[in-house]
């Protein structure tokens, strides 16, 4: 089936999220949609699906002009869609789930017909690999898993067209390579699939088509063979360097010493950080790779002080810092950018100018004998705006309005305006755009440089290649190994999968 | 060599304007402010009120059953009803226009200030709380803990003037705070729920009110059925604000001096930036090195010292005795105030006038327009229940949705 977008305009008040965009999606082909947070991407999924009306323009299915009224009209039509957050009923089995909405009885009782479709996951699940059981509950599958559920849903409802919203921003980088393996077999099969995503790696790997789409508009069409550079700047609409520019460090005397630190789990008796040690030099960035949950959470909360230590400790420049408050530890020159930025980095209801003194609010010259200095804190917040380039309309408007890259500048600035001998950065990019990942990278090099050393964690492999001097892979509350950044991809892959040793790889 | 990705570049979108400052801006600022719905909250519940008051007045239901016959009479019994409750409500709160003499006049707004006091002084502590994100059920509790300890230093202690008033003050607060210390602790140490802790804890400060009036310490004589406790030496008491006319006391400076120094707490001090960061994200304020047990403790103790000085209002001020049913409601009325107000400082000083004028409306419409004064306690929950669903309001006067509300999706 051949749907053809033409035209579709969406406004929301002043604000046109949609803006006369025109796209064509072919049987057999994947068509990438690409574009930063906020560029209108979901918006226009949206409107095709039928969960918002259009302001202007037409959705045609192999020519003819269809209107779509809600998602069970889209469905019915061939259409189906994976959204980013997964539509699915935790205690529910596989088989449960893919019946909701569409149950199929039997028999004069109306019992649910569930071995029907436990046959047609069974079914799907072979012909595409998925290796699902229809008896599973939704819960206990992974992330992934419950993704593949969500194509099988699609699919049971003969799904001409697949909709897949962010896919990859929940999965480890081997399950996104699983991902791409099926959305190619889709492809091959004739599914005609959209791919909404602002990772140019995905695109590169898999789109056939890809239309770039910026502030509402379509600003182009591109090829894959085209570089991730190319394809970056007609997203960004500037150019962009990918590889972050930086110098060989010039590592110092250790700063960081952290020797057999242990965390166990109060409630589970789960050990969560198994005896781990490393030194970190001043001037140098140890990133710490590996798949979410393996302990590099609460690594970077235990030398903070959030979680409780059971064993091991921190020191700073021959300072411990165990043990100590989290005030003290910040006191001692330690600057913390958190994993989950809305609920441990800024506080959504605080303006930008109070966001940016979350820590140094009762410090001079931000507070005199207990007393803010307003006229200080606005002088600061203009000049931190400024060189953090937080795009707001104004200082004084709340931090849960801005998007996620300029709440990360936020946090940035703020962590960068102590002087800092220790910057714990986790997941410092997570869900942000080309252009402020660019701009984070640069900052924390920036830091390195200055001669601060530098904790990196994060789960995206191309951020640990960007911005390490060693690498850390943790596996199971453990350091698996501390290697160099000259490792291969395929190597790191499987020591965070906890193969031992580069000798174990090998 | 790649093909080239661009076919076609638009220019860059213009930044968005600053908004301009011409009339359409203000007033759409004007009818999307939460003080606009609030208005028309109050405006609501004083039409369902009178509503109200016009199906139960007996003229008017006469008038109804004649009414295909001379709806004149209906309209003019309903009309009358409802003018009997709006003036009686407007005289018994703001000026009263049949008094002869000037202090006649104004007498009834003096009333509604006096009323006003206790629950200013209860509301800020309560604003304080909903801020760092603390239901303090407690102020009940708090005030007559409060009231029995600066009572007893009134009426127990003899001292000079300024000093016995002063040190009677520092005791209802210093009663209340350690009445809003217990949960404060018990939550930050231990986890319980202050709204459980400052429920019972009410219970325990009604029940040992009783046990310390039936005491000799606190008993006026033995013949006294009513248990009450003597009277507060003069030396202790407010002095009256607009002399021997007026019941209007300095209690009601003293509770503006408290919502200036409120006002100062939460928005300029550190403490009070520490206070607002727990209460809106608790773990964001312990990421950034605050101590949340710190707030939470000291958060429930001021709640309680100002909860205590509502409790000075009535043993200090208006009643000058301690009695099993010092304080009323004003308790409860003060988390109404204080989430009318915002839990801001000028807000609530604004809900607790307001409450206050309802209050003091009551006598009036029971001798002015033969009411029961429930329906004072009908209009105050109606302004709550249109308070607490703004969409309603925005609906019943056809007021825009402020644009930060909107579902915008990109």
């Amino acid at each position: 089936m051949k749907l053809e977008l033409q035209g579709i305009t969406k406004k929301f008040g002043d604000f046109t999220a949609n803006d006369a965009i025109d796209l064509v999606v072919s049987p057999g082909k994947v068509h990438a949609l690409l574009g930063e947070n906020g560029a209108g991407k979901s918006t226009l999924m949206n409107v095709l699906f039928g969960l918002y009306d259009a302001d202007g323009g037409q959705i045609l299915l192999d020519g003819e002009p269809t209107v779509f009224s809600d998602p069970g009209d889209a469905m019915d039509a061939g259409i189906g869609m994976v959204h980013q957050h997964f539509m699915l009923v935790p205690v529910f089995t596989v088989a449960e789930s893919l019946m909701l909405g569409h149950e199929d009885v039997k028999g004069p009782a109306k019992l649910l017909n569930l071995d029907a479709a436990r046959d047609k996951v069974k079914e799907l699940s072979e012909r595409f690999g998925f290796h699902i059981d229809p008896d599973a509950i939704i819960e206990d599958l992974s992330v992934g898993a419950q993704q593949r559920v969500e194509i099988i849903k699609a699919l049971s409802r003969d799904a001409k067209v697949l909709i897949l919203d962010e896919p990859t921003a929940v999965l480890t980088p081997q399950e996104t390579d699983e991902l791409l393996e099926i959305v190619g077999q889709l492809r091959d099969s004739g599914t005609a699939v959209v791919l909404i995503t602002h990772k140019l790696r995905e695109v590169k790997a898999i789109a056939d088509d890809i239309t770039v789409i910026r502030r509402g508009k379509v600003v182009g069409t591109a090829s894959p063979s085209d570089s991730q550079e190319e394809l970056a700047s007609l997203m960004v609409g500037r150019s962009v360097s990918m590889a972050v520019d930086k110098e060989p460090a010039e590592p110092g005397d250790a700063a960081l010493t952290v020797d057999g630190l242990s965390v166990v789990d109060e409630e589970t008796d789960i050990t969560l950080l198994d005896n781990v040690s490393f030194e970190l030099r001043a001037g140098e960035v140890l990133a710490v790779a590996g798949v979410q949950g393996n302990g590099q959470t609460e690594l970077a909360e235990a030398i903070l002080g959030l979680t409780k230590t059971d064993a091991g400790s921190v020191t700073l420049d021959g300072e411990r810092l165990t043990g100590r408050s989290i005030r003290s530890v910040l006191d001692a020159g330690v600057g913390f950018v958190p994993e989950d930025r809305t609920e441990d980095g800024v506080v959504a209801d605080f303006t930008i100018i109070n966001n940016l003194i979350l820590d140094l609010y009762d410090r001079a010259p931000y507070s005199k004998r207990g007393s803010l200095q307003p006229s200080v804190l606005r002088e600061n917040a203009d000049t931190q705006v400024e060189n953090f380039d937080v795009r707001t309309t104004s200082i004084d408007a709340l931090t849960g309005s801005l998007s996620g890259g300029n709440q990360q500048k936020v946090v940035l600035a703020r962590e960068l305006s102590r002087d800092l001998k220790l910057l714990i950065a986790s997941q410092p990019t997570r869900g942000l755009d080309v252009g402020s990942i660019e701009f984070v990278h640069k900052r924390i090099i920036e830091e390195r440089d200055k001669g601060v050393a530098v904790l990196v964690v994060s789960s995206e492999l191309d951020e640990v290649y960007a911005l390490a001097d060693r690498i850390a892979v943790m596996y199971h509350g453990k350091i698996v190994d501390i290697v160099s950044p000259d490792t291969d991809r395929d190597t790191l892959g499987l020591m965070m999968a906890g193969a031992h040793s580069k000798e174990e790889v090998a | 060599m790649s093909e080239q990705p661009v076919t076609q570049t638009p220019p860059e979108a213009p930044e968005p304007e600053a908004p301009r400052r011409d009339w359409g801006t203000a007033w759409r600022h004007v009818v999307e402010s939460s003080g606009l719905v609030v208005a028309m909250a109050i405006l609501a519940a004083l039409l369902i009120a009178g509503l109200l008051v016009i199906i139960v007045d007996p003229a008017v239901q006469d008038a109804a059953k004649y009414f295909f016959a001379q709806p004149a009479d209906f309209f003019k019994a309903a009309w009358d009803a409802l003018w009997s409750v709006y003036s009686a409500i407007f005289q018994g709160a703001v000026v009263n226009l049949d008094s002869s003499t000037f202090a006649g006049t104004i007498r009834p707004f003096t009333q509604t200030l006096t009323q006003a006091t206790p629950l200013i002084f209860a509301g800020l502590g309560l604003g304080i709380g909903f801020r760092a994100g603390m239901f303090n059920i407690g102020a009940q509790g708090q005030l007559l803990i409060g009231a029995t300890l600066g009572a007893y230093i009134g009426f127990a202690w003899d001292l000079p003037f300024p000093l016995h008033l002063v040190l009677a003050i520092l005791g209802c607060a210093v009663g209340g705070a350690i009445w809003g210390f217990i949960p404060g602790i018990l939550k930050a140490k231990t986890g319980a729920h202050e709204v459980i802790v400052t429920i019972m804890l009410n219970y325990i400060a009604l029940n040992l009110v009783a046990w310390l009036l039936s005491l000799d310490a606190f008993k006026v004589n033995d013949v006294q059925s009513n248990p009450k406790s003597p009277l507060v030496e003069t030396s202790a008491q407010y002095p009256l604000l607009l002399g021997g006319n007026f019941n209007l006391h300095w209690g009601f400076v003293l509770a503006l001096v408290c919502a200036w120094g409120v006002w100062w707490l939460m928005e300029r001090s550190t403490l009070g930036f520490e206070i607002r960061a727990a209460g809106a994200n608790a773990r964001a304020a312990r990421t950034a090195g605050m101590s949340v047990t710190k707030t939470t403790i000291l958060v429930m103790t001021i709640a309680g010292a100002l909860a205590g000085l509502a409790g000075s209002t009535f043993v200090l001020g208006t009643e000058k005795a301690l009695t099993d049913a010092t304080g009323g409601t004003v308790g409860f009325d003060a988390i109404t105030v204080a989430l009318l107000g915002r839990s801001r400082p000028v807000g609530t000083v604004f809900a607790a006038i307001l409450f206050g004028g309802l209050q003091a409306a009551g006598p009036t419409l029971q001798t002015q327009a033969d009411l029961r004064p429930d329906i004072i306690f009908v209009i105050q929950a109606l302004v709550v229940l249109f308070i607490a669903a703004p969409p309603l309001v925005r609906t019943m006067f056809r007021l825009p949705v402020p644009a930060h509300e909107k579902v915008v999706a990109a």
